[in-house]
């Protein structure tokens, strides 16, 4: 392959490269984000590959195994395409019927395709799945189509115009210039307009010229994996964003901060970068244009805290991840003292997508605030668990009963959390609000980089509490008092309500210190680490006084406050109860009922879970 | 020995002794041993040219890096939002009493290594555990028990 | 001559040098405000947080650490709101939780109202202020102790738990600790807030320190 080296040669390849993929008469994509790989998908895609093989129809048949989906929950999944039907839960032993049917054949195979809950009735076609028919997958949308280690295939999509026509039509102020008219605010949680982080890098001095531009791929949120699956279904969208924002800002160097527990992103993204680099769209002179900019991966060591700019940056030059005082803003002095811009996986991806759709077009998708789409990880008890990506404006509502299909087994909703641990929890009887970076702070959570969490009665909120004050008294740097002491201090309060122990005097003390860390921590993540606190406290008050003073979890987590008991009369004596405890608490003999010694029931509940009587009660 | 043969000399000349390069070379030191030895740590401070308090403070911050021994197999339970509530806080009770150690602890044959991390991001399929790089999804502690029996098994071992 | 900045503090107008922190402004006009963390002649650290005031601009308000905020045109500084003061005294109480035999701390409390640890009091022996972290590096040129892991965990040690021929046992950090001086000689029994001295007028008598 010899360097693209203008335009017109982009498009040529372009053509060439399309022209290739319309020699296939059909396509088979295999969804093979993690999620899938967790099910084996690896197995379903070398299926394909020999009954494809076998049955000759290596020429007229293009396998791929793509980027994530979206839909985890019904993986490994494939679509057959140009008719683009779905298929759930494939096993290999399922593909050859799949090739007789769907791809030697018009048919499909019943059994493996959608059933919606409502009705039960099958459903072919994957844009008419509700999961994906309420979505606009503007930025998702390619993970499905491309593999993501080959970059012709991207560009075969019109991949790297983009880029093109940011180096040879438009001026560094036009790019930015468009950003802003797009509206286009950051993805990693609080929503910073991206042209004036752009336009302030762009003018800050730089002694010897040096800019440096970073893409955080430190998806530390827990329950959040869109940057994942962006970076391992669609580098190159990421980088072709990057590059845009290097002719804008003028910068010469870029990093890819990506955490070490994503070895695919990290694989694919190497892949992408020399490729990239092997066509001349990365690197010195790009596309001929005389631009230089390359881009470096730095994996990281596993630290919530390196989301945080300072922290992330410390860590690229190989310090410890401890955030530092912003009175002077890394646009200015951030990496090695340089101007520095820092943006998202998701903002960066949505770059190319303004320069390709116009300023104005991408506009017209949002709220008056919040413009394009957001992706969310849809998560938690929910029946279609998966990614998607929504218009912004759409309400929480609508994302959880129309895309995610309401809770399983049909219990009744609780919360709805957003943002991580930065966010809060959103009760029922707020879902109409709109996703919009300026309403869900309103409500006392944010949009974070996207985690959505739904819970349902099963879950106990002064719990949820306790989780994100464990997970972020761990995950804080440990630098400054309020975070470290204060964050440790109102777990053990929090800890002390779930266990029955708590008072209405400690409840006081849990918002008094709060408040404190919220307003005098160094960073970012004290600042926000109170919001889970605050905002179930807001909502859910009733939980915690139930917990102080009738020490009773209602929704049967806390251990402390539950028993488990057998109901004589339902239980028949199968010994599943007695086998399967643990603890080897239950006493009884076959045929005759079971009882739990509660000295030595630890309350683990599996005897709950085993049970096929309802015998078991929790209280 | 020479330089070639001594992991973290070697990590060092791969990568260069430039300080920004400190933690892919500490992850490439631990992929050989497994954990970071002192001897390890302290070659590097000296062939990097950077303080010991600087790569003792590294290797201590992030919590991908351990400073003790790893058994052969590495169990790794998620416990991101997602997976807690599907009760992974329960899931790893039960591994912990079936290996008889709790998180961040090695069996005293060195067989297996339990650790808890912060979500894995593959949130659609909690509880999620990783045995030795492998997902597991939507685990129970029966279904990660026969995955760990199995693997002591193939090892000559009962479990 | 430098180029002068000017703000208001606790409604005062004054003038301060472009460079200087609201601390430094704020102590050259003889404005009180507690620090824990600094220490002049080391670089600010700005991680106790004991010296947060509120700082105003049009109408955003925000608490910052005066140790590293500089000073700039037009901003109010409020030294000693009601907002300074409920964080100042959490901040004490916190501290307190991890060292109540600090005599530093114990004096601290005393002058600034804490009359009772309402937290879970378990004394760690270190607050983590970091001063002989930096003392060491930056006055000694050592630099043979640092923090190492993070969190709650997170603690003052040289590497390895093991001497390092680093250190020169000059006794530079024993010298600004604020915790492992002789602990308060008040009456009542060691983790127990004395408040012997809670008259402020007693402290500027006989301060514990210096």
């Amino acid at each position: 392959m010899t360097r693209i080296t203008s335009p017109a040669a982009l498009e040529q390849f372009r053509q060439e490269a399309q022209a290739k993929r319309e020699r296939f008469k059909m396509g088979v994509s295999v969804c093979g984000g993690t999620g899938c790989q967790a099910q084996e998908c690896k197995d379903v895609f070398e299926a394909f590959r020999t009954a494809i093989h076998d049955g000759g129809l290596a020429d007229t048949v293009e396998l791929k195994l793509t980027g994530c989906h979206g839909f985890c929950e019904m993986g490994p999944l494939a679509v057959i395409h140009p008719a683009g039907i779905f298929y759930k839960r494939i096993t290999p032993e399922d593909v050859p019927s799949i090739v007789e049917k769907s791809v030697l054949g018009d048919g499909v195979v019943e059994e493996l395709l959608f059933e919606n809950p409502l009705d039960g009735g099958k459903v072919a076609e994957e844009a008419a799945i509700p999961f994906y028919a309420r979505q606009n997958r503007m930025v998702l949308g390619m993970n499905g189509k491309i593999d993501p280690q080959n970059i012709d295939d991207y560009i075969a999509q019109g991949g790297y115009a983009a880029l093109a026509k940011a180096l040879f039509e438009m001026e560094p102020e036009d790019i930015i210039d468009s950003v802003e008219r797009a509206g286009l605010r950051g993805r990693g949680g609080a929503g910073f307009p991206t042209a004036m982080k752009w336009r302030s890098c762009r003018a800050a001095q730089s002694s010897d010229g040096t800019r440096y531009l970073l893409c955080n791929a430190d998806e530390g949120d827990p329950g959040a994996y869109m940057d994942r699956s962006l970076l391992e279904g669609n580098p190159h969208a990421v980088l072709e964003g990057m590059v845009i924002g290097a002719r804008a800002i003028g910068a010469t160097e870029g990093y890819i901060y990506v955490r070490h527990e994503y070895p695919l992103a990290v694989e694919n993204l190497l892949v992408a970068l020399d490729q990239a680099r092997l066509y001349g769209l990365l690197g010195n002179n790009i596309l001929g244009s005389g631009l230089d900019f390359d881009v470096k991966v730095s994996v990281g060591g596993g630290a919530f805290v390196c989301g945080e700019s300072t922290a992330l940056m410390a860590s690229i030059e190989g310090r410890i991840g401890e955030p530092r005082v912003k009175h002077v803003h890394t646009v200015e002095k951030g990496l090695f003292n340089k101007p520095t811009n820092l943006n998202n996986v998701e903002t960066w991806a949505n770059v190319p997508l303004i320069l390709n759709e116009g300023a104005d077009a991408y506009a017209a998708t949002g709220t008056e605030s919040s413009k394009g789409t957001k992706i969310f990880s849809l998560v938690g008890k929910i029946r279609n668990t998966g990614l998607v990506e929504v218009p912004m404006g759409i309400t929480l509502k609508e994302i959880v009963y129309d895309i995610g299909g309401g809770m399983p087994e049909g219990k009744d909703f609780k919360a709805v959390q957003t943002g991580g641990p930065s966010g809060g929890c959103i009760p029922g009887s707020l879902l109409d609000t709109p996703v919009d970076f300026d309403r869900l702070v309103d409500v006392g959570s944010m949009m974070g980089s996207g985690g959505m969490i739904v819970m349902d009665e099963e879950t106990c909120m002064v719990d949820i509490a306790r989780y994100f004050l464990d997970f972020l008294s761990e995950e804080s740097c440990g630098k400054c008092v309020p975070c470290r002491e204060g964050l440790k201090q109102m777990l053990a309060i929090v800890s002390d309500i779930a266990e029955g122990e708590g008072t209405r005097d400690q409840l006081d003390l849990l918002l008094e210190t709060a408040e404190v860390v919220r307003d005098t921590s160094l960073c970012g993540l004290g600042q926000t680490a109170s919001n889970p606190v605050l905002s179930t406290i807001r909502y859910f008050e009733d939980e915690y006084i139930e917990h102080i003073e009738q020490r009773k979890c209602r929704a049967g987590v806390c251990r402390a406050l539950i028993t488990y008991t057998i109901d004589a009369e339902l239980c028949n004596g199968c010994m599943r109860c007695l086998k399967a405890c643990p603890s080897k608490a239950i006493a009884g003999e076959k045929k005759k009922s079971h009882s739990i010694d509660q000295q030595n029931c630890e309350k683990c509940g599996i005897c709950f879970e085993v049970c096929e009587f309802n015998a078991v009660t929790r209280m | 020995m020479t330089k070639q043969q001594i992991p973290e000399l070697r990590a060092v000349e791969k990568y260069g002794a430039d300080r920004s390069f400190l933690i892919p070379i500490l992850h490439e030191v631990q992929e050989e041993y497994h954990f970071l030895p002192e001897h390890a740590l302290r070659n590097i401070a000296s062939v990097m040219n950077i303080s010991l308090v600087d790569v003792y403070g590294v290797a201590t911050f992030f919590t991908s890096f351990s400073l003790e021994p790893k058994g052969k197999h590495l169990v790794t339970l998620c416990m991101g939002t997602a997976c807690h509530v599907r009760n992974s806080r329960g899931l790893a009770d039960e591994v912990s009493r079936f290996l008889g150690i709790s998180p961040g602890e090695t069996t005293s044959d060195m067989l297996f290594s339990l650790e808890t991390v912060n979500c894995l991001g593959a949130c659609a399929l909690g509880p999620i555990a990783v045995v030795d790089g492998r997902y597991h999804g939507q685990m129970t502690a029966s279904k990660l028990e026969r995955v760990l029996k199995k693997t002591a098994k193939d090892e000559g071992l009962e479990k | 001559m430098s180029e002068m900045i000017n703000l208001v503090i606790d409604g005062q107008a004054v003038e301060a040098e472009r460079g200087w922190t609201v601390l430094e402004a704020a102590r050259y006009y003889g404005v009180d405000i507690p620090t824990l963390c600094h220490k002049e002649g080391l670089a600010p650290y700005s991680a106790c947080r004991l010296c947060v005031v509120e700082i105003r601009r049009g109408n955003r308000s925000q608490l910052s650490a005066s140790c590293s905020f500089p000073v700039q045109d037009g901003i109010e500084v409020l030294t000693n709101s009601a907002r300074v003061q409920k964080s100042r005294k959490v901040i004490i109480e916190l501290m307190l939780a991890s060292c109540p035999n600090s005599r530093t701390l114990q004096c601290l409390a005393s002058k600034y109202g804490v009359t009772k640890i309402r937290y879970k009091s378990e004394d760690r022996g270190c607050v983590l202020c970091g001063l002989c972290v930096r003392v060491c590096e930056e006055q000694m040129g050592a630099g043979a102790i640092g923090f190492f892991y993070r969190g709650t965990g997170r603690e003052v040690a040289m590497p390895f738990h093991t001497r390092d021929e680093l250190c020169r046992e000059c006794g530079a950090c024993l010298y600004v600790c604020p915790v492992c001086e002789l602990p308060c000689q008040g009456p009542l029994q060691p983790g127990e807030l004395c408040n012997a001295c809670l008259d402020t007028l007693q402290i500027e008598a006989f301060p514990c320190r210096e």
